[in-house]
């Protein structure tokens, strides 16, 4: 059966999927994972598909590059790839179509590159592929290296992926699916892990390429944002099947579906029509005291240089902050900027090498661990990754309490009863309690560290990019609860963040850092709209969903 | 890097001594009298000499010191190679060891080597494999193989090759025939262990995002496993090579019993059941010595099979900062 004869039109879709039924084997039944879908895309298109993890998305473009897992099954439907039927297909035959003719950039640009072998050699091994060998397949390695926009490539090609930073990595992950000169490339979740000034310049340089050279391109992603700034079309998927599909203007502004609204909601760039509003306006309001501050803070690490000997690492530069009580404090920036080193300071992890820290009036820095301790139960740390900082092997109710137990609080009866009441404020239904982490969605999952975290009672939270791990849906529905406890328990929130619209919604002040310094600070209110420094400007430029409302970028 | 290498060599320096040490002591607090022993083995009652004859026995044997001034001797001695006189054989210690370690070493060299061989390749095939019985069935060999005990190994071993069908000597040293067995005896375990850890290993790397990325390449099932897995699967596994060769070791201890070698496992076996001190002291110091070197190697090689830790090396440390809070 050829493509050609079943299509009535002219020019046939590069990738057309219909009613295609994807499903995972397990105990020797198969799980549905993705039903009935129909897609198409067509030579040059840029396609996105849009859901939360679980909707299939993933699964739709490993099913179009031939990689589902060893118990991955298509059970129904077709999914034809220039030309080749790839439902029920040989290794073999998929083989044939991976690189050449589909290109994957995958998810992690930290992991996607074997850490062992040198950058040069990861993309001759496509070019071989093509049969070229010794000095042209060298001078491809170079141009393509070059094409995905990364500078000094004589150099880059003898490194090894370590040396690189994540913004180089994602694009040498980017010259590999080139180097294939395949007709589609899938991007998937190309950026999530990277900072929003990067994402940008790497999304862009991606579209841009692929505009230039007739690829196709098909954006896999959980921000709404990021696909209505660069696709032709839009398909919204959840539980396995599309929800919707439509260019960006029809999705954003006359979505169908309730699923597509709530995606529009929880992307805020986009519900304002690409204008960051914040939540709180604090201008012209005298700031409650502070129940944190940090004056002056400078952090040197010492660095042992073989060449050059010992000197010292400026992580932190004068540095001062405060955190008003009842109110959230945002600390922005990119990765290395400082952020996560002041939170350890204030925390009292990590010695200053000179200012201090002041934690509800009393000097907190300079003490010994012992001293701190006390002042320890005023302030509270929420981590980045809702599935590393839950120990496994802990039930919900062992997490929770662990705290109370380490600071000898209370009886076996009253930490229970203490967890009950944790549960219900961060909204889980006390059923949880015996669960295992395992058990849990990320959501859940950080609802219950941040239950842990309020287990002591603490004034003072500190979140460290408390929803950067999450989707986009589940990113919103913490955001709301942190409000809804600030505003009920009276806490105050010290907020590290790259994502400036996760700050407009949260944060009442914001701290800008790069480079170790605070280059602007004030009401999020004022900086947000009226920023005075070039950094924060380029950051604020960088938030996904500006072009789609027309925005000029 | 002058200075991981003296820390290492130090380390090593200091394990090597506490070893020492730790048999010294060991020894000594056994309750027997070693000037007993060596007339026993002389053929003599003690009752049957003199006082003064017994005395100037001990003092030839140094055992009229006290015993910071017998650990002292012996320790100065085991650094200079001199472990002092065997007290059942009547030679030096030092003649007993050079006559043997050569069989000994050429044994578990074998050994070591055979069962690197045969444990990557088992994991190799254990995930290659696509046919899920044959995979299931190599991936659970290993366990079978390290619970096997190594007499009954052997015992099977003679019984068949060397009694039924006669391919192989059941006893001696002379000739690689009579190699065969002892290595294929020690080898079953070791293999076994190191193949236990690889597939592990294999498993863990084949779920790697970089493999996806290299098959999204387009590259051959074989091209991902060999180029892209194997490196990065062999390098956790080489931490546990000094685990294997002390095995092997160890294992010549039995082997060589059984198969009646001339070597350094049965002058230990020996020398326990005699409780010759000195010759134990001796044995199980080389033993230490060889484990501490093989681990010294292994410690010195790795940075220069993984690229992420030479290039780290002496150059810019991560700031602990941007190392996650999380491990905290």
């Amino acid at each position: 059966m050829t493509p050609a004869k079943d299509s009535r039109r002219t020019i046939t879709p590069l990738v057309q999927i219909t009613g295609l039924d994807v499903g995972y084997v397990r105990h020797r039944t198969v799980v549905p994972a993705v039903v009935g879908l129909d897609l198409t895309v067509a030579h040059g298109e840029i396609v996105a598909i849009v859901g939360e993890s679980g909707s299939g998305k993933t699964t739709t473009a490993n099913a179009v590059i031939g990689l589902l897992p060893e118990n991955g099954r298509i059970t129904a439907g077709s999914a034809i790839v220039d030309g080749v039927e790839t439902a029920g297909a040989r290794e073999r035959t998929l083989r044939a179509l991976r690189g050449s003719v589909v290109g994957l950039i995958p998810q992690d640009p930290m992991t996607g590159l074997n850490p062992t072998k040198r950058i040069g050699a990861q993309i001759a091994e496509v070019v071989r592929l093509r049969g070229l060998r010794g000095a042209s397949a060298q001078a491809e390695v170079l141009e393509f290296l070059d094409r995905a926009g990364v500078s000094d490539p004589v150099l880059r090609a003898r490194q090894y992926p370590h040396e690189l930073s994540g913004g180089l990595r994602q694009r040498v992950l980017i010259a590999i699916a080139l180097a294939g000169r395949p007709k589609l490339i899938i991007a998937d979740e190309p950026t999530s892990a990277l900072d929003v000034t990067v994402q940008k310049r790497i999304l862009d340089h991606l579209s841009e390429l692929a505009r230039d050279e007739g690829i196709s391109l098909l954006i896999i992603t959980h921000d709404l944002a990021v696909a209505a700034d660069r696709a032709d079309k839009i398909v919204v998927m959840q539980h396995g099947r599309k929800v919707e599909e439509g260019v960006p203007a029809q999705i954003r502004d006359a979505p169908r579906q309730p699923y597509t609204k709530q995606l529009i909601n929880a992307a805020p760039s986009l519900a304002d029509h690409g204008r960051i509003v914040p939540r709180f306006d604090v201008r012209g309001q005298t700031a409650p005291e502070p129940i944190l501050t940090m004056t002056s803070v400078s952090k040197t690490f010492p660095i042992n240089d073989a060449r050059r000997g010992q000197r010292g690492f400026n992580a932190l530069e004068q540095v001062s902050i405060s955190v008003p009580r009842g109110q959230t404090h945002a600390l922005v920036g990119e990765s290395g900027c400082g952020k996560t080193t002041t939170l350890r300071i204030a925390l009292g992890l990590e010695a200053p090498t000179s200012g201090a820290v002041h934690l509800e009036g009393a000097q907190f820095s300079g003490l010994s661990w012992r001293e701190q301790r006390p002042l320890r139960r005023k302030a509270q740390l929420v981590h980045q990754d809702p599935f590393a900082t839950l120990d496994p092997k802990f039930t919900v109710v062992q997490s929770i309490t662990e705290p109370l137990v380490s600071f000898g609080i209370g009886n076996r009866s009253s930490r229970q009863a203490r967890a009950r009441e944790l549960l219900d404020q961060v909204a889980l239904p006390e059923s949880y309690l015996d669960r295992l982490p395992s058990e849990l969605s990320g959501g859940q999952r950080q609802r219950v560290a941040i239950a842990r975290a309020l287990a002591l009672g603490p004034d003072l939270l500190m979140l460290d990019e408390p929803v950067s791990a999450l989707d986009a849906l589940v990113q919103g529905q913490i955001l709301s609860l942190l409000a809804d406890l600030q505003s009920r328990l009276g806490l105050s929130y010290l907020f590290v963040s790259h994502d400036l619209s996760v700050v407009a919604q949260i944060a009442h002040t914001v701290s800008v850092m790069s480079r170790g310094r605070v280059v602007e600070d004030g009401p999020v209110a004022e900086v947000f709209t009226n920023p005075q420094n070039a950094y924060t400007q380029e950051l604020l430029e960088a938030i996904p969903g500006r072009r789609a409302t027309g925005i000029p970028a | 890097m002058t200075r991981y290498i003296l820390g290492r060599v130090l380390q090593a320096l200091g394990v090597l001594w506490a070893a020492f040490t730790l048999t010294f002591a060991i020894l000594y607090l056994l309750p027997s009298d070693p000037m007993e022993l060596q007339l026993a083995a002389a053929g003599l009652q003690a009752d049957g000499i003199s006082p003064q004859q017994l005395a100037d026995l001990k003092h030839q044997y140094g055992l009229d010191q006290s015993i910071w001034g017998q650990y002292w001797t012996r320790l100065s001695g085991a650094v200079h190679g001199d472990f002092g006189m065997s007290l059942t054989q009547n030679l030096p210690v030092r003649d007993l060891i050079q006559a043997r370690i050569g069989q000994t070493l050429l044994l578990t060299g074998c050994a070591c080597t055979v069962s690197m061989v045969l444990g990557l390749a088992l994991a190799y095939l254990a995930t290659f494999v696509r046919w899920n019985p044959l995979r299931l069935f190599l991936t659970r060999l290993p366990a079978l193989g390290a619970s096997f005990p190594q007499f009954f190994i052997a015992l099977m071993l003679i019984q068949f090759l060397s009694f039924k069908l006669g391919l192989f000597p059941a006893m001696g040293n002379t000739g690689w025939k009579s190699l065969v067995m002892p290595v294929a005896t020690i080898s079953v375990l070791t293999s076994s262990v190191l193949a236990q850890v690889l597939i592990k290993s294999f498993d863990d790397t084949l779920r790697q995002p970089y493999i996806v990325t290299a098959r999204a390449k387009g590259l051959s099932r074989s091209a991902v496993h060999l180029k892209h897995a194997l490196r990065n699967a062999a390098l956790p596994a080489m931490t546990i090579l000094g685990l294997v060769i002390g095995l092997s070791v160890t294992s010549s201890i039995i082997v060589e019993t059984i198969y009646t070698r001339v070597g350094i496992g049965r002058l230990a076996q020996e020398a326990v059941l005699s409780q010759d001190v000195p010759v134990v002291l001796a044995v199980v110091t080389i033993a230490a010595a060889i484990f501490v070197t093989v681990n010294l190697i292994v410690d010195l090689l790795y940075p220069l099979l993984d690229p992420r830790i030479a290039r780290n090396r002496g150059r810019v440390r991560v700031p602990a900062a941007q190392i996650e809070v999380s491990a905290a």
